[in-house]
């Protein structure tokens, strides 16, 4: 098939199609609004299911009774909205059905605004929701990966019975790029046996996400992070470049990410041995990778959307072996190559002797401190 | 090679379609290409841009502090990008509709009277396509048949009879262009 | 009876003169499952639950019949009926059912809500259930209290009633007046029936019976969103004998809800059985 130029948001929507996604539940909210229109369009015509729901809330469960009916389904939304579902997040993911959930992040507290922002690594990656649980999250930074970690999406969440979140910023969401569609999938012919489909010729099947005795939810407990184990083990996901000979590794997901290997590339130019590890799965975290890459490394750098949030994980994968600097932007600001250039040269002379041989002109703004933070 | 270019105007002015044509025109030279549009409630009636980044190697930011070139329809694009354009970088400008005074004496500056050359054409909405013109002249950075063919590709296909005149805007900012880089010596340093 | 009620037609009364008195009181609905029961006695949902359990026999949907818990007393109904039952969260189970519904059209979908969970965190999503004319069935049971909990005030919590959380009597000026669904909710196009019934008396469940049986043949039907509300006891937490607490519903709740058929669309085809 070949390449179209697709927007980030309507490319996932196609991208959930062609995987076979039976349901589709939203609530309109910018910057992800046209994933929500393009479904409006396309499930009808596919004679598939969409309702526009009267809230974020509605939406989620209308996901969760579609899910429970072992079909795919799924729902889109940022940050205002995803924190209205973490509800429904919290008892799907008690009840192990299968949910792909899409997060255009926007800047926030509150009504923040509508620009891009990584703001929400921690309610997604940390905190879904009440109770002990973690979805798989999934970072793209490119329309191609968007559309690929979309099907991967739907896979995972069916094999491991669990919630899967595609995490992206609204750069990403609005964003057009060459990119390559996959073709369509059959629909499954079976339900899965757990599914509510009706007692015909079986026994009933409940779905519910409560234990009222104490040592059934924790056996309960105690299966979900074995689950989560097992995802650990087998499913983290990284992109790197040219880490092979670097000193100094920048990190940083999504746009960030993808932001920074410009600045990586510019670095490198400069003489300064860098190379980038962009985290694809944000949850499982690659933490083993990067305990891995600070036994030789001089430091690192995370660069984020947001106050420091992944910057965290990343600490307590490197574990104290090197040096972890920060650098980000919030409110909806992105930051530029030059931005982290400097950041990426300043982190060189803090953990080198020797006189640097390159001259960084640095970012054409002046910059404050508060946007490096070395806590 | 990369080439950074911001489309910058007002809402309406065709600012979001021209960006798209490079990048349509970009992705079947077999290009790398991104496409960035300023979104939400600006949209409505104040300035739109986009960003429009062309490389024949994997583009890593899809945005860019300071781009190559600048494509401002109007007087206010001319004020805020003539001063992040990158040193040397170049200003096209719809000279028709603006007036603001340049400072800066290291950028080269293309002023195209793209909507009095619209209007002579027929359509003044035509003025997206003459800048489109000057800019393919300007950059060499894609030939001018592939911004043709991206038109044939991807315009809507109600109205045939637009077609031509498009691409008699684009020839006719090719060659004001043209007949810029002639005096470049003058424009550069007026 | 109030203004905007349509009587029930008399000739569509289920009159089970073909059964012995023990196959109606002895036996068990298939759709009952043969477990003690959790709810305290002189509770009325065991006779909600039988009555529901009695109509997807008689219409012989149980195989397609997936039911949606509340948040509640009854969030243990999955354990009691024979058929694929959800559990949802407080007040969400018409979105649930929703989603449901919209994958599965040919299955019978119902939901079974207390008054918190239906008339208080739940009212968006019933207004909009009702609203979309979801083509789902839903059984409200109305006690007036919070029950799980322990007694709190709830939304259709009678004026001057004394609960845990309203020690002095539900206040007007503090806490309003109870909400009154199915007259809300019969205002609402996409709505094919709502009928109130109590439990108070075998004559009132009988009719409830009937109204819970109607509610399933509107979706059998696909004629659209359809609410039977029971007016129920709830002894513990009211504090009364159980019959004492029946004639309470009679004398204080019925005045304040009154019983009927609110919304009726015209039958289509009758379903006797698919």
């Amino acid at each position: 098939m070949p390449k179209q130029l697709l927007k980030g948001n309507e490319a996932i929507a196609e991208a959930a199609i062609r995987a076979g996604v039976d349901a589709y539940f939203g609530y309109p909210i910018t910057p992800q609004t046209e994933l929500l229109e393009y479904m409006a369009k396309r499930m009808p015509e596919l004679g598939r299911a969409f309702v526009q729901a009267e809230s974020e809330v509605a939406a989620i469960n209308m996901v969760y009774g579609a899910a429970c009916a072992g079909k795919r389904a799924m729902t889109s939304s940022s940050s205002p909205g995803v924190s209205l579902m973490q509800e429904g997040l919290s008892y799907i993911a008690g009840s192990e059905v299968p949910v792909v959930l899409v997060d255009v992040m926007r800047g926030g507290p509150g009504l923040g605004n509508i620009a891009p922002s990584q703001a929400d690594y921690f309610q997604m990656v940390k905190s879904a929701g009440h109770g002990d649980f973690k979805p798989i999250v999934l970072a793209p930074a490119t329309v191609q990966e968007a559309i690929d970690l979309t099907g991967l999406a739907f896979d995972l969440a069916e094999k491991y019975r669990t919630i899967v979140t595609l995490l992206l910023d609204g750069t990403l969401g609005q964003m057009m790029e060459p990119a390559e569609l996959p073709p369509m999938r059959p629909m499954p012919a079976e339900m899965p046996a757990w599914a509510l489909t009706g007692a015909a010729g079986r026994k009933k099947n409940s779905i519910l996400s409560f234990r009222m005795e104490a040592e059934d939810l924790e056996a309960h407990n105690l299966h979900l992070q074995q689950k989560l184990a097992v995802i650990a083990d087998e499913e983290v996901r990284t992109y790197e470049y040219m880490l092979d000979d670097a000193e100094l590794i920048v990190v940083g997901f999504g746009t960030a990410g993808r932001v920074s290997q410009t600045a990586v590339k510019q670095a490198r130019q400069k003489g300064i041995k860098v190379g980038l590890l962009r985290p694809i799965t944000l949850s499982p975290f690659p933490d083993r990778r990067l305990s891995q890459l600070a036994d030789e490394a001089r430091g690192f750098l995370v660069v984020e959307m947001n106050a420091g949030q992944m910057v965290e994980d990343v600490r307590l994968s490197v574990g104290g072996q090197a040096p972890v600097k920060f650098y980000g932007r919030m409110g909806g600001v992105v930051p530029m190559p030059d931005e982290i250039l400097a950041s990426i040269a300043r982190l060189d002379q803090a953990t080198t002797k020797a006189p640097p041989t390159y001259k960084i002109e640095g970012p054409l703004v002046p910059l404050t401190k508060a946007h490096e933070v070395t806590r | 090679m990369q080439h950074d270019v911001i489309f910058c105007g007002f809402g309406g002015q065709g600012t979001l379609f021209a960006g798209q044509l490079l990048a349509y025109a970009a992705m079947d030279a077999g290009l790398h290409v991104t496409w960035i549009p300023s979104y939400g409630p600006e949209m409505r009636g104040g300035t739109a841009h986009c960003t429009v980044i062309v490389s024949d190697e994997e583009i890593g930011s899809p945005l860019v502090r300071a781009p190559s070139y600048v494509l401002a329809f109007n007087n206010p694009s001319v004020e805020k990008y003539e001063l992040l354009l990158a040193p040397n970088g170049v200003l096209i400008h719809n000279s028709s509709l603006t007036s603001h005074a340049i400072t800066r004496a290291e950028i080269r500056v293309v002023p195209i009277p793209a909507s009095d050359v619209a209007a002579e054409i027929g359509n003044a909405k035509l003025m997206n396509m003459v800048m489109m013109g000057a800019l393919l002249q300007c950059s060499q950075m894609l030939p001018f048949e592939a911004i043709e063919r991206a038109l044939e590709a991807h315009m809507s296909t109600r109205r045939p009879e637009l077609l031509a005149l498009n691409k008699r805007a684009l020839q006719r900012g090719v060659e004001l262009a043209q007949a810029q880089s002639a005096g470049l010596g003058v424009e550069a340093s007026a | 009876m109030i203004a905007n009620t349509v009587e029930v037609d008399p000739s569509d009364r289920v009159d089970p003169l073909d059964r012995t008195v023990e196959e109606l009181v002895a036996q068990r609905p298939k759709t009952l499952s043969e477990i003690d029961t959790h709810y305290c006695p002189g509770c009325m949902h065991g006779v909600a639950h039988r009555l529901v359990a009695e109509v997807i026999d008689e219409l012989n949907i149980r195989e397609r019949t997936i039911g949606v818990a509340p948040v509640g007393c009854s969030v243990f109904a999955y354990n009691y009926f024979e058929c694929d039952f959800a559990v949802a969260a407080h007040g969400r189970a018409p979105a649930m059912a929703t989603g449901l519904k919209r994958v599965m059209p040919d299955k019978v979908i119902f939901t079974y809500q207390g008054d918190g969970d239906l008339a208080s965190i739940g009212s968006a999503e019933i207004l909009h259930a009702a609203a979309r004319g979801e083509n789902i069935t839903v059984v409200f049971v109305n006690n007036a209290v919070y029950g799980m909990t322990g007694g709190q005030m709830a939304p259709t919590t009678l004026v001057g009633m004394k609960t845990t959380s309203s020690p002095y009597g539900r206040d007007l000026k503090m806490s309003g007046a109870p909400l009154k669904m199915s007259e809300l909710i019969a205002q609402i196009d996409g709505v094919a029936f709502v009928s109130r019934r109590s439990l108070h008396s075998p004559a009132e469940i009988r009719k409830a019976k009937k109204a819970i049986r109607r509610a399933f043949e509107m979706q059998l039907n696909g004629q659209g969103f359809s609410m039977v509300e029971l007016l129920s006891s709830c002894p513990t937490n009211w504090d009364m004998k159980p019959v004492e607490a029946l004639r309470w519903i009679e004398t204080r709740m019925v005045p304040v809800f009154p019983l009927g058929d609110f919304k009726n669309s015209v039958p289509k085809n009758s379903v006797r059985g698919v």
